[in-house]
């Protein structure tokens, strides 16, 4: 397989997909262990194509309203609300 | 408190006045909600989060009497193998000194084998429960997929993981999945077992007369000696008691642990996206761009083991990659799981070290996080085959370390893998 080596810039792309705001010593880090992890997972490109037996059914219920949370204990756990919804960061 | 940090959290909570467990101390890991006490998987980023429900099994430990004296520690969102990634400081081995109580319900382990809990609830998404119940000496079991609900557990690698019990004996454990065993309408995924004669409890008598066990070469193989030797006395043991053991291949399960690591760390990636300070979390106050505040909110609550594991996933996940892992994980989780039907079809149960070492120095495996996921070589594939497994003490190796022996039985079957548990312990 040809595949890029991972580097800094790699790592920095996937962090910014994920939404972490990595420091540039764990930039560095990552890029190392990133690439003994990878580099052992290529023993997948060994595994023979398999057919999946899907041993699966719906499960279904009637669309019928039921209790739930209150919109307040569903607010608990925010860090601001307001208004009863969820505060998020002011947009500048 | 315990010397051993087993507790995040160690507030009690009473259940009924009767029940099968009235006179028992159930302890539930950290990542199981618990209504009214904080759940913090383990982590900064939930150190203040406060459960507005119980998790299915926790209503059915109270319903049953049982009282739970706290919150165990926990690699942070189940992500180890040592109970050392969490934010509340690593857990000691109370049965192996110096040594990792193993992850990652570490604490859950630690304070059955300390006597601070008759039970505990732990959650196994690649091992998390067989490894510490190894690793300190106890029994653990990982329940088949679907037989345990899920609701209120908070989700790591979801199509992978199970609750279940560890406890000093295989009859404990067993007593304590007869309680918290069944469907739940919470959890589309759970579903009835079979019927059967007998509670699981009733299943550790402890015969194995007759009992055909195969032993799969591939789990042996690598595996430390003094391990190794544990293990062929437990099995001698077995065989005195009218077992008979024969070996059986698993080509698959040479490559089921990257397999797992693609696909547990592919599922954490989506897992805890909501993880952004908003709806959960610790927002750190930041405002501007929601992206940016998003990412700085996460670098600050998240630990570096799941910070790895997030940027892997997502990784793995991203264009031009994702045929490459996750699609060949699945096919490679497809092919362990013909393999393992195939091996039960001529076996009970299948056998091996529960894990391949004995408990590792505490602090050696932080910066090597490949030799640490490679640990895990010999419990992934039961995940990825969403069987049943138990791990029960099979004696310690000529320095006193533990070693664990685990058996895998077909789907629902876990009265098989109880009972030749029962005959070792």
């Amino acid at each position: 397989m040809s595949d890029p080596a991972v580097d800094p810039e790699e790592v920095r792309h996937v962090a910014d997909l994920a939404r972490v705001d990595l420091a540039d010593d764990e930039i560095e880090r990552f890029t190392e262990q990133f690439v003994d992890i990878l580099d052992a997972f290529e023993a997948l490109d060994d595994v023979p194509e398999t057919e999946r037996e899907a041993d699966l059914s719906n499960v279904m219920r009637p669309d019928e309203t039921r209790e739930s949370l209150s919109q307040e204990e569903a607010l608990q756990n925010a860090s601001d609300t307001e208004e009863g919804q969820f505060k998020g960061p002011k947009v500048s | 408190m315990t010397e051993y940090n087993g507790y995040v959290t160690d507030e009690t909570i009473e259940g009924a006045d009767d029940g099968p467990l009235a006179d028992k101390t159930v302890a539930v890991k950290d990542n199981i909600s618990t209504e009214g006490v904080r759940t913090t998987c383990g982590s900064a980023m939930l150190e203040d989060y406060v459960p507005p429900y119980d998790a299915t099994v926790v209503e059915r430990l109270k319903d049953a009497g049982a009282t739970i004296p706290g919150k165990t520690n926990m690699d942070e969102f189940g992500m180890g193998t040592t109970t050392e990634t969490s934010a509340f400081g690593a857990v000691e081995n109370p049965a192996a000194e110096g040594r990792v109580p193993g992850g990652s319900s570490g604490g859950s382990a630690a304070v059955v084998a300390a006597g601070d809990a008759d039970l505990a609830l732990g959650s196994d998404t690649g091992g998390s429960i067989r490894c510490p119940a190894a690793f300190c000496g106890v029994v653990g079991i990982k329940p088949t997929y679907g037989l345990v609900s899920r609701y209120g557990l908070v989700a790591y690698a979801n199509s992978l993981e199970q609750v279940g019990p560890i406890a000093p004996s295989v009859e404990g454990a067993a007593e304590l999945l007869d309680v918290i065993a069944g469907p739940d309408e919470h959890d589309a995924t759970t579903q009835e077992a079979p019927e059967a004669d007998g509670s699981y409890a009733a299943a550790a008598d402890g015969d194995v007369d007759g009992l055909s066990i195969g032993v799969p070469t591939e789990l042996l193989d690598g595996a430390d000696e003094a391990v190794v030797e544990t293990f062929w006395d437990a099995m001698d043991d077995l065989e005195a008691q009218g077992a008979s053991y024969h070996e059986v291949d698993l080509p698959s399960v040479e490559h089921a642990v990257e397999a797992y690591y693609v696909i547990a760390m592919s599922e954490a990636s989506s897992n805890l996206a909501r993880f952004d300070g908003v709806r959960y979390g610790q927002s750190g106050g930041y405002d501007g761009n929601w992206n940016e505040s998003f990412a700085n909110a996460r670098e600050e609550g998240f630990g570096e083991e799941v910070k790895r594991r997030v940027l892997l996933g997502t990784y793995a996940l991203s264009a031009g990659y994702h045929d490459k892992y996750y699609k060949k994980a699945q096919d490679a989780r497809a092919w362990v799981k013909q393999d393992f039907d195939e091996a039960l079809d001529d076996a009970d149960v299948l056998a091996s070290p529960t894990m391949p070492v004995p408990p590792m120095k505490r602090g050696e495996s932080l910066d090597d996080p490949l030799t640490m996921y490679l640990a895990d070589a010999n419990t992934t594939p039961v995940n990825l085959a969403n069987l049943p497994a138990i791990s029960v003490p099979a004696g310690e190796t000529n320095d006193g370390l533990p070693v664990g022996l685990q058996l895998v039985g077909p789907a629902f079957g876990e009265r098989e893998i109880i009972r030749a548990g029962s005959a070792l312990a």
